[in-house]
């Protein structure tokens, strides 16, 4: 490599990652709702240990899974939106403990508070690999007849609460 | 009124700004003596009016006039005197305007310590400042506006969130923003070398006191911020790899490196270009960090409310900042001497290997920190990265690194000589021994015997090097401080995480628990209003020898807000922490409670202590050194070769 082209390297460097800035910048605000093979098609079952809350059955309502760890940041700053999602929306939202120990999982959910009516353990990440999971959080709207019909990556924000989740939610009880 | 006159002096200093960094540097340019003298002047004149303007804005949090948009967000009547002063840069707004006002103070102090300089040269320097400071005041005057009106206005302010009430939050930003906006001064010297006519080696040395004392604030800010999480976040882990801390962490590990090769940049003119890269690399992270906490566009606990318009507005800031040294640095970095080869082992090649290895980890931190976006942008899938990634790619960066470090001051210059080593190998060997015997008594792994190696051979072996060199102690304490620093840090971190228990209670008052061998008896609970909040505090005791250790955790109810928060109760001693949270009760009356036995956990905060001092001493002691010589007009005198290095 000559010597200008070495001084040049930090230059494009740097131009890349202000290119990849501004596209996330821009693209931010239209987020795009994510694609998945699972939408339209039956929600996989999870045959996991639970880590808090009652194992009822939650066939014949509209429920929501959420995908969470106590070492993920963005999920701490979404429980409270999800609280309100499960007052608001008058669903169940059920927990998913991604790649977590149990004690880390239940200290995380008494500290910031807990707005899942159930939590299933997923250590290995077995029930998130059937969901299709790619990171945490993620967020699943699931029908009266157990069809997958949303999936959220990413923090569930009061506007994606206000004007996705919780229109959908409506549309699905009504149907 | 005070609002207008405040909104006044801000869009004043702006003009005052531009003005600082055209005339200066076209005087310099085209050789007119008078223009270049205004550059001193002209940071002075900045620097009051920058002052003004946050003046007028303390003074409108403490009269809390809800008129004023700013204030009424984030302060209320309730708010007592001292938080109504840190509110003002309790949010985005406010906490601008202290970082624009600290840039002006950085400035100022600059003009005013560079007389023995090249006026050209601090010329230069000024005018790359006020570029800096007159990009943020548009940014402010443009998109977030502290001032604007809010008309009609509310009878009472929205009050400051309760997690920023405390001490150490209020002096978390200052300190922060000190060391972030400090390498702003590094990357004016390296803008200001890049532009002479005729490169010039001594900006290096000119240019280290200001980065140590940069980095050392930075060294105090992250550790302030880290203690307040600590204590105040109440499940007491201290750092979590959030985007946030990682924005402040970069600049930290770049400007690391950039004081050891300025240690050797001038007389080693292989270090030259590479510590113009790093002295303009450190203050782009610091500027990316800025971009990051405040655009929104990666998740994170700590961001500020996020609005894609200012995002915009710093990245573009960014992009001109970056894109402009950067280019600059293309053109004409190559001036400066290829590198050169060094023996392997002497301390030219630790050193470097010191800069290989901090950049690194700097890159790495980088890469976990926008991967998501990356990620995002690239295949349009949303993941995070957590603290797994982190905690898997860093201790086997820093380890090497810390081992190094007791290696460095020893080895000669030019010479591979590693014969004074020799006598430290007993140090080593007890170290390797010791670690390995606690590791297997206590059943840890692998990392914690590795850590606990490396911690007490970088402890004891800077304590051995500074009982050598007693005699120079005073042009060796910085480093050994800062190393000692170091060992004491890691050695912390390695026990505690390796050794701390946490237990969850479900007690109801005057029931007990065992808790790490010891009885833990929850005594009593009561009510303990505050000034602007209602708390419910649980006292404990503790069953340590004859005097039983009280702890009193509470659970607060902030009043306008409606937030809850948990006040941890904190038993420090230098041994271990006892760390007890109190949660909610169950319907029996039973109260969840979360105690934690930290090992160690002080030996953290005495490490970024050490080496917060370590560097301040050597900045200070730094700016006194060319005084003590007689000062010839233009060229301050070279320094007497020291024979140690102080990086």
């Amino acid at each position: 490599m000559t010597p200008r082209l070495a001084t040049l390297v930090p230059l494009l460097t740097a131009a890349a990652l202000v290119a990849l800035l501004a596209r996330g910048l821009l693209q931010h605000d239209a987020q795009a709702e994510a694609t998945s093979p699972l939408i339209g098609q039956p929600a996989p079952v999870l045959d996991l240990e639970r880590l808090d809350g009652e194992a009822a059955p939650l066939q014949g309502e509209v429920w929501v899974l959420n995908v969470f760890a106590s070492w993920c940041a963005p999920c701490r700053a979404e429980l409270p939106v999800l609280g309100q999602l499960a007052s608001e929306g008058r669903v169940r939202v059920v927990g998913l403990d991604y790649r977590d120990t149990p004690e880390l999982g239940l200290a995380f959910l008494k500290r910031h508070g807990n707005p899942y009516a159930l939590t299933w353990r997923d250590p290995e990440g077995r029930g998130s690999l059937a969901w299709g999971v790619t990171g945490v959080p993620e967020t699943f709207v699931i029908d009266r007849r157990g069809v997958v019909r949303l999936r959220h990556t990413g923090p569930v924000t009061p506007q994606d609460l206000r004007q996705r989740l919780l229109p959908l939610i409506e549309r699905l009880k009504r149907a | 009124m005070t609002a207008e006159l405040g909104h006044f002096a801000l869009l004043l200093a702006l003009a005052v700004a531009l003005a600082q960094a055209v005339l200066p540097s076209w005087g310099a340019q085209t050789g007119r003596a008078r223009w270049v003298a205004l550059a001193r002047p002209l940071a002075a004149v900045s620097f009051g009016l920058v002052s003004a303007a946050f003046a007028a804005l303390l003074a409108c949090f403490v009269q809390v006039d809800t008129s004023v948009a700013y204030v009424a967000a984030h302060a209320s009547h309730e708010l007592p005197l001292g938080y109504r002063i840190t509110a003002s840069w309790g949010g985005h707004e406010g906490s601008l305007l202290l970082w624009v006002w600290i840039l002006a103070a950085w400035g100022a102090l600059v003009a005013a310590r560079s007389a023995g300089l090249p006026a050209a040269f601090a010329a230069r320097v000024q005018a790359v400042l006020g570029a800096v400071a007159a990009g943020f005041l548009a940014f402010i005057a443009f998109t977030s506006n502290p001032f604007e009106r809010l008309l009609p206005a509310p009878a009472d302010g929205r009050d400051l969130n309760p997690l920023l009430q405390d001490p150490g939050m209020a002096a978390h930003p200052p300190l922060l923003y000190l060391g972030y906006v400090g390498f702003a001064v590094g990357f004016a010297f390296a803008v200001a070398a890049l532009l002479e006519d005729a490169p010039d080696a001594r900006w290096t040395r000119w240019a280290r006191p200001w980065v140590l004392a940069a980095w050392s604030a930075l060294t105090g800010g992250i550790l302030l911020g880290s203690f307040w999480a600590y204590y105040e976040l109440g499940w007491g882990g201290f750092w979590f790899w959030d985007a946030v801390e990682n924005a402040a962490f970069m600049p930290w590990l770049l400007g690391t490196a950039l004081i050891h090769s300025l240690a050797v940049a001038e007389k080693r003119p292989g270090f030259l270009r590479w510590s113009l890269l790093l002295a303009l690399l450190a203050f782009s992270l610091s500027l990316l960090g800025t971009f990051l906490v405040r655009s929104g566009v990666v998740s994170s606990v700590h961001a500020f409310a996020s609005d894609p318009s200012r995002g915009l507005f710093i990245l573009v800031l960014l992009g001109l900042a970056v894109g402009g040294s950067l280019t600059l640095f293309a053109w004409r970095g190559q001036r400066a001497p290829a590198a050169e080869g060094y023996a392997l082992g002497s301390r030219e090649s630790l050193l470097l290997l010191n800069n290989l290895l901090l950049a690194t980890a700097t890159a790495t931190v980088l890469l976990g920190t926008l991967y998501p976006l990356a990620a995002e942008v690239i295949g349009g899938t949303k993941l995070s990265v957590g603290a797994p990634y982190f905690d898997t790619v860093f201790p086997p960066l820093m380890l090497p690194l810390v081992a190094l470090l007791v290696v460095g001051p020893l080895a000669r210059w030019r010479v591979a000589a590693l014969q004074r080593i020799k006598p430290l190998l007993p140090l080593a060997l007890a170290a390797l021994a010791g670690a390995a015997a606690l590791a297997f008594t206590l059943q840890g792994s692998l990392w914690m015997a590795a850590g606990i190696a490396t911690g007490l051979w970088a402890l004891g072996g800077t304590l051995t090097l500074a009982w050598r060199q007693r005699a120079a102690w005073r042009h060796g304490l910085p480093l050994w401080l800062a190393h000692a620093g170091i060992g004491v840090f890691v050695l912390g971190v390695t026990l505690v995480r390796s050794l701390e228990q946490s237990h969850d209670l479900l007690l109801a008052p005057g029931e007990q628990a065992v808790v790490a061998g010891r009885v833990l008896r929850f005594e009593r609970l009561e009510a303990a209003p505050g000034p602007n909040y209602q708390a419910a505090r649980a006292t404990l005791s503790w069953q340590v020898g004859a005097m039983p250790l009280r702890l009193t955790p509470e659970k607060r109810v902030y009043g306008r807000r409606q937030v809850a928060m948990t006040e941890a109760a904190i038993a420090r001693g230098p041994w271990r922490d006892v760390y007890a949270s109190l949660g909610d009760a169950d319907a029996d009356g039973r109260w969840a409670l979360r105690v934690q036995v930290k090992p160690f956990m002080a030996w953290i905060w005495a490490g970024g202590l050490l080496m917060a001092a370590g560097g301040l001493w050597g900045a200070l002691a730094h700016r006194r050194r060319p005084r003590a010589l007689p000062a010839t007009a233009a060229t301050p005198s070279p320094l007497t070769a020291p024979t140690l290095s102080t990086p």
